[in-house]
């Protein structure tokens, strides 16, 4: 039913939206950047993609850098399009997804602060989707306790702060606790959000969500093994969404070791292939270098599920998953962009397949 | 959930309530269907067939151009190749407004003016009711079949933008779509098919309904 009404506030931006889907770099274009032998090259490579003329008026020599910020502007033009011409409950929609790199912005500004290093340094590194317009008053908070303060009436992220942590816990806590503390309110509250959309925007972004649920679970369990994380500590920071949720994460909670992890993940069969040959660690456990190139893989492999997850999102109409979908793809493009430049720049030619490919 | 209980159960209430007032008040008679059908003139029921056949086509051809209209817009954004192209599509919703036309023009020709002493026999009530349910069936047949063609034609236009090669594809869902209409359109013709334009009955025997004074 929602195909009768869905058009009347947002069929011009999904329109829209699939359209600069359609420019989303291809394998062909992939195989034509990874041969370039410099990034000159590289650049006019680029110009005949939906890029264009974007590095046109840079200095020559171009720093990876410069090209990954560009990018990223590029998006970003597109994103601020999109919402300057949305309409609730879409406009919301894409609020939240710009919640997501706020929360990083904060935590910068935050770790910043507890660091006393330079403001205008740290505004500049912000991711500039989380840019908000009262960014630079956070930045006047001279201890922890006013900082607290004004997050949580400067920010659209009060709720989540508020609910989740109290001021001492900004100085007590590692910032990584922090940060994922305030990531699982956010990511209960954005599938709360999507249930209460209804329809297939629900159902595709709660396959998306649950999917980052448990990747954040994976990473964290992982992450947390041989640190002084409690395992207490460890379970309050688990999503209460995702496919693993309850019983997987419970078992997480209590894992000592990646066999653990690797069990828990069997139990869904489309995690399954996360671990399929990665060398356990009771095998390895004297090799750490192995043990930290089977994370790096794993890595990789959740990055892969991710794209593919948000191609399959614009296999429905009338919903607003693109627009999320469209955000991650775009970002993986840019991370594949920064990878092979960055493999061109230092000469590293046998790693420069490495990127993940989208369409 | 609240507002689910006020909005079925507050008209139920009052339903039931104005029903036993009746009941139990002596005139339950007062709710009499033959009555109605008998006093309500043919006149009224051809007029509002005839306004629901070309109300309910405009609608849904209305609607049919919307959806798929905001959908070629979008997609022309950045694919601007498929607006030309996808006009097929608001032309097949417009075709949807033509059927309602169509019917609406062939029934109101059986539309005649008749002394009202004149009016009540059984073949005028025959032709009212034929023409009220004929254009019921063409206007909801085309209010469908033109949201049908319109969700569709926004399907097409996306996909084309995406991939011309689906265009011819997905107008192969869109032609079948709209000849959904053209049943609608074909069964309101046979429906009125045996009904006369409105006569003035012969004097004696004219059969002036009972209730009418």
């Amino acid at each position: 039913m929602e195909a009768l009404l869905f058009n009347v506030d947002s069929g011009f931006l999904e329109g829209t939206v699939r359209g600069y889907k359609g420019g989303i770099l291809s394998q062909s274009h992939y195989a034509n950047l990874t041969q370039c032998e410099t990034l000159e090259d590289f650049r006019t490579q680029l110009s005949a993609t939906d890029y264009g003329n974007f590095l046109a008026n840079e200095p020559l020599p171009i720093s990876t850098a410069t090209i990954a910020d560009k990018a990223t502007q590029i998006l970003v033009d597109q994103f601020k399009y999109l919402r300057n011409n949305a309409v609730e409950p879409l406009s919301k929609f894409l609020d939240y997804i710009t919640y997501g790199y706020m929360i990083d912005n904060v935590i910068l500004l935050i770790t910043g602060t507890l660091h006393e290093r330079d403001t205008h340094e740290l505004i500049e590194r912000c991711h500039p989707l989380g840019i908000f317009e009262t960014m630079p008053a956070l930045c006047v908070a001279s201890n922890v306790e006013e900082l607290y303060q004004s997050v949580l009436v400067e920010t659209p992220l009060a709720p989540y702060f508020r609910d989740c942590l109290s001021a001492s816990d900004l100085d007590d806590l590692n910032i990584e606790i922090v940060r994922n503390t305030v990531y699982k309110a956010y990511l209960e509250d954005f599938h709360s959000y999507c249930t209460s959309l209804g329809g297939p925007t629900a159902e595709v972004m709660h396959r998306i969500l649950s999917f980052e649920a448990d990747r954040r679970t994976v990473n964290i369990t992982i992450n947390s093994f041989n640190t002084e994380l409690t395992k207490e500590q460890r379970a309050k920071l688990f999503p209460s969404i995702g496919r693993l949720f309850p019983e997987g994460n419970n078992q997480l909670a209590k894992a000592d070791e990646v066999d653990q992890v690797r069990q828990v993940c069997e139990g869904v069969s489309e995690y399954r292939v996360f671990f399929s040959d990665a060398p356990s660690s009771t095998a390895n456990s004297g090799g750490g270098d192995e043990a930290s190139s089977a994370v790096s893989q794993l890595e990789d492999r959740f990055f892969h599920m991710e794209v593919h997850l948000n191609k399959q999102a614009f296999l429905q109409q009338f919903q607003y998953g693109v627009f999320y979908a469209y955000m991650k793809l775009k970002e993986q493009e840019i991370r594949n962009l920064t990878w092979i430049a960055e493999c061109i720049a230092q000469d590293a030619r046998d790693r420069i397949q490495d990127f993940i490919p989208i369409f | 959930m609240g507002y689910g209980y006020v909005s079925y159960g507050l008209p139920t209430f009052v339903i039931i309530i104005i029903a036993l007032y009746l009941l139990f008040t002596g005139s339950g008679e007062a709710f009499n269907v033959g009555r109605f059908l008998e006093e309500s003139s043919p006149y009224a029921w051809a007029a509002t067939g005839i306004g629901l056949c070309m109300g309910l086509s405009v609608l849904g051809a209305g609607w049919g151009i919307f959806v798929t209209g905001a959908s070629i817009i979008g997609g022309g954004v950045r694919a601007p190749r498929i607006t030309t192209k996808n006009l097929i599509s608001i032309i097949f919703c417009e075709v949807v407004a033509i059927y309602g036309v169509i019917i609406g023009i062939v029934y109101s020709s059986r539309l005649n003016n008749i002394p009202e002493d004149l009016l009540y026999t059984p073949q005028n009530y025959f032709t009212g009711y034929a023409l009220f349910w004929g254009g019921f069936t063409v206007g909801m047949c085309n209010f469908l079949c033109g949201v049908c063609v319109g969700i569709t034609g926004s399907t097409a236009a996306l996909s084309d933008a995406a991939d011309p090669n689906l265009f011819v594809k997905i107008l192969v869902v869109e032609v079948f779509g709209s000849i959904m209409g053209l049943f609608g359109l074909i069964v309101g013709l046979l429906m009125s098919s045996e009904a006369r334009e409105f006569e003035a009955a012969q004097v004696a025997a004219a059969v002036v309904s009972p209730f009418v004074h």
